[in-house]
């Protein structure tokens, strides 16, 4: 490739210490500086690292008017002290946080593959990419002789899953050196539409391809594209046990050891990890009335047999190393590979793709009623090589459905496209339309907040309607779990501070299936301490799925089977092996309020993140229409007798799913009350003064944001 | 399949196989970093790798592989210590030492076969 240099910074490689570089890059895509910033003592100790300096470097360079496409906006991208250790599983992921065009709040997703462990011992605790280039640009860290550059793009390839690899032999020192480069690159949709991702490549020796691992949420990618990046790549060839130099390697790896064997016992008869990622929740989720269906509105179908997870299993190829990082035994990224698409651009052309995951497999199958795996696995590719966010296209496209189903939208209006429930083939052609940037895909790729808008206004739709059926809070898409039954994780969705994303909580089993926590203050107590924990490993560059997608044989004779003990045991022995610094359950909790609520003051400086924030569309609470309430009636009719004390008898459809309404609508807000009381924040949202001061989050810039609310 | 067969009857456990193999390999007599382990009893337990290759699917890194001999070999250069191979290994034979950076294991050469006194360890070809 002809490529023009456009900027070279030269730095000194230095082995980690503990590991922190204890310096941040800094590039400025407008003016084409690139420079070292210094770690703080600072930073560390309230900050830890990952999300954390994220958003601290967010925080100093935006402004309060700063919009998603604002030149100053910015891509973080960090990666913990923990991460890139070869001996946990799940210690291989990155924090990418942005102003998302979705959300116009800072969001943030957790990410696999290779890109933030080798850009760590690159040199750097994190990248923070700010500006906007005036021509197509590639960045390129060589962590090999510490090197950053930025070069023109003359690529005339955008779509990751060709890109990746171009750029991964293009920069390997040799083709038996493939493993050490990877490649951040996003998609063509990236450059139309707003509900985007960012690709983290990791090349698999076994299948050859470069797999992609995703940034989902919130429009990541269109930011990058917004500030024409074609791709990050970074190039490290140096990775030993010890390259985040620990303080006490003997004790990572013996805690390491442990659970690779725990997972060897346990995978096969607990999630099926090895065998079929997290897929295997399809059929678990069907069976609980918990896998959304037709735009949320059922949590079960006999249609959903079709997707079972064996057909997923028959579909991934079987016995190899899936981790998407390495000494991840769980090895949950499966891959379907020789996939041949029937639609676009790649057409039959052998392809490998990396997954369903369960998201993808309930977003881009039940959701929008299509239950053919193959269907499935072919939007899953074009999303990811577009650049495309399964979640958000599977719940945007659902909500497009319902519309068409309901009349508000016809094929004049989709420009001929009959978005019917299951039809694939429709669904594909606005992927495909999002890609070309043109046609509804257009509209649809604006994400459900701005499509409510745009039919209340130019189709006449019922805005009332639309609110109740667009499932979207603070302008992110839900994720794919039915939240009808289950008040806690009501509020895990729509507390989350970047959208509704089950990252921070999912308490439906612990609340709707064992009822462990009946209480508001219970569920409270719970929707404190989860997001905090799970917090926790966003700030370290960890994988939430080591924790309790594989659990110790006697974990559920110990005092909190849903915390996992033993694991929260582990990560405070890994913390201190690698760190050197005191830890205890106590303060893994403590470091994650101070970022938590840093996070949650940003929103609050950025327009969001308070109480009229925080609300579900009433299709995450109850049933919405008299079809919903009918095909579960028994289950609402008994609820109004036990619960609210109401005979339903007489009653019309119409009369009891008011009283319904009225019910849950009230239990929702009190279980707001309780949460915020928990969290040390006013009934409005907004977090004390002396909440602040207690967890040692009371900076100047925090408390001045702060108290314009509480004025 | 060239490998290193065990016959428990006739060890006496003189644990003479463990300083051969430490010896060679990481140049001192402990029983700790010999790739084959001899446990006391009746008869005694003889533990070395049977190269059933479980390890080298696992391996992220394909630092394990078969050499033609049939024999699983470790790449140390490309190995980055995870220890998943020690995890599934069905017999337990691939090694470890805490704070050593990588795994190690039987790879069939034979030299422990020499010290035996009570022929209870040969190589075969299976």
């Amino acid at each position: 490739m002809n490529r023009k240099l456009l900027a070279e910074f030269k730095y000194d490689l230095a082995p980690i210490v503990r590991g922190y570089n204890r310096r941040t890059l800094y590039l400025n895509l407008t003016d084409r500086e690139i420079k070292s910033k210094p770690v703080s003592d600072m930073m560390i100790d309230k900050f830890v690292g990952g999300k954390g300096f994220d958003l601290y470097l967010m925080w100093h360079g935006v402004k309060d008017s700063t919009k998603w496409n604002s030149p100053e906006n910015e891509i973080c991208i960090s990666f913990g002290p923990l991460c890139g250790n070869t001996s946990y599983p799940g210690s291989g992921k990155s924090i990418v946080t942005t102003i998302s065009p979705l959300t116009g709040i800072p969001v943030d997703c957790n990410v696999g593959g290779h890109f933030g462990p080798y850009a760590k011992f690159a040199g750097w605790d994190a990248i923070e990419l700010q500006g906007k280039s005036e021509e197509e640009v590639i960045i390129y860290i060589d962590g090999d002789t510490g090197l950053v550059q930025i070069f023109t793009a003359p690529d005339e390839e955008i779509n990751s899953h060709i890109l990746a690899e171009e750029l991964v032999k293009e920069f390997a020192d040799s083709p038996d050196k493939l493993q050490f480069v990877s490649v951040v690159s996003t998609g063509s949709a990236a450059d139309h539409v707003n509900i985007t991702c960012l690709n983290f490549s990791f090349w698999d020796k076994r299948r050859k391809v470069a797999r992609l691992k995703q940034a989902g949420r919130g429009g990541t990618g269109t930011v990058f594209r917004d500030k024409r990046i074609k791709a990050m790549v970074v190039k490290y060839s140096g990775l030993k046990v010890d390259t985040n130099n620990p303080v006490d390697l003997p004790t990572l790896q013996k805690t390491g050891l442990k659970l690779h064997k725990e997972i060897e016992v346990g995978d096969a008869t607990q999630c099926r990890m090895h065998e079929v990622g997290t897929a295997h929740l399809m059929e678990v989720m069907n069976d609980y009335d918990l896998l959304p269906i037709r735009n949320f509105k059922y949590g079960q179908m006999p249609e959903a047999i079709g997707l079972h997870s064996r057909e997923f299993t028959a579909l991934f190829t079987q016995g190899m190393a899936d981790g998407c990082w390495y000494g991840c035994s769980l090895s949950c990224c499966k891959a379907v590979d020789n996939f041949k698409p029937r639609t676009g651009p790649y057409k039959g052309q052998p392809v490998c793709v990396d997954g369903p995951e369960y998201e993808t497999a309930a977003g881009c199958g039940s959701n929008i009623g299509v239950f053919v795996p193959k269907d499935i696995v072919e939007i899953n590719f074009y999303c990811d090589t577009y650049g495309v966010d399964t979640i958000s296209f599977g719940t945007s496209t659902a909500f497009v459905m319902e519309c068409y189903e309901n009349g508000i939208l016809d094929k004049t209006k989709t420009g001929g496209l009959e978005l019917t429930w299951g039809n694939a083939d429709a669904a594909l052609e606005l992927l495909h339309q999002m890609a070309r940037g043109e046609g509804f895909g257009l509209i649809v790729g604006k994400g459900v907040r701005v499509m409510k808008d745009i039919f209340a206004k130019e189709y006449g739709a019922d805005p009332a309607f639309l609110q109740d059926i667009g499932m979207e809070a603070k302008g992110l898409e839900y994720s794919q779990y039915m939240s009808k039954e289950s008040l806690a994780q009501q509020g895990g969705y729509t507390l989350a501070l970047k959208g509704p994303q089950h990252d921070e909580a999912w308490l439906i089993f612990m609340d709707m299936v064992n009822n462990h926590i009946p209480t508001f203050k219970d569920k409270a107590e719970a929707l404190h301490y989860f997001p905090m924990f799970r917090t926790w490993f966003g700030l370290q560059g960890l994988c939430k799925l080591p924790w309790n997608d594989i659990e110790p044989a006697n974990n559920a004779e110990t005092d909190e089977p849903a915390k996992v003990p033993e694991h929260v045991a582990n990560y405070i022995d890994i913390y201190k092996a690698i760190t050197g610094k005191p830890m205890d359950k106590v303060e893994m909790i403590r470091q994650s309020e101070r970022v938590y609520n840093f996070q949650k003051v940003f929103c609050m400086r950025m327009g969001k993140g308070r109480r009229i924030d925080d609300v579900p569309p009433y299709r995450a609470v109850g049933p919405v229409t008299e079809e919903e309430y009918l095909s579960r009636a028994e289950r609402y009719d008994t609820q109004m007798r036990d619960k609210i004390g109401i005979d339903p008898t007489g009653k019309t459809t119409a009369e009891k799913m008011k009283i319904t309404r009225d019910f849950r609508e009230d239990q929702y807000q009190q279980l707001i009350d309780a949460v915020y009381f928990r969290k040390g924040w006013t009934p409005a949202g907004v977090p004390t003064v002396e909440h602040l001061q207690e967890i040692g989050m009371d900076l100047p810039e925090v408390l001045e944001v702060v108290k314009q609310y509480l004025d | 399949m060239k490998v290193l067969k065990t016959y428990p009857e006739k060890c006496i456990a003189c644990h003479s196989c463990e300083s051969a193999c430490s010896n060679l390999y990481f140049k001192e007599d402990n029983a700790a970093k010999s790739c084959i382990l001899i446990s006391e009893g009746t008869p005694p337990g003889m533990n070395v790798c049977n190269q059933c290759q479980t390890c080298v699917a696992a391996c992220p890194t394909q630092a394990l592989t078969v050499n033609s001999q049939g024999v699983v070999m470790l790449n140390k250069s490309l190995c980055i210590g995870c220890l998943m191979c020690v995890a599934v290994c069905p017999t337990d034979s691939m090694r470890t030492v805490q704070g050593m950076h990588s795994p190690f294991k039987c790879i069939a050469c034979g030299v422990c076969t020499k010290n035996c006194p009570t022929d209870a360890i040969k190589i075969v070809t299976e």
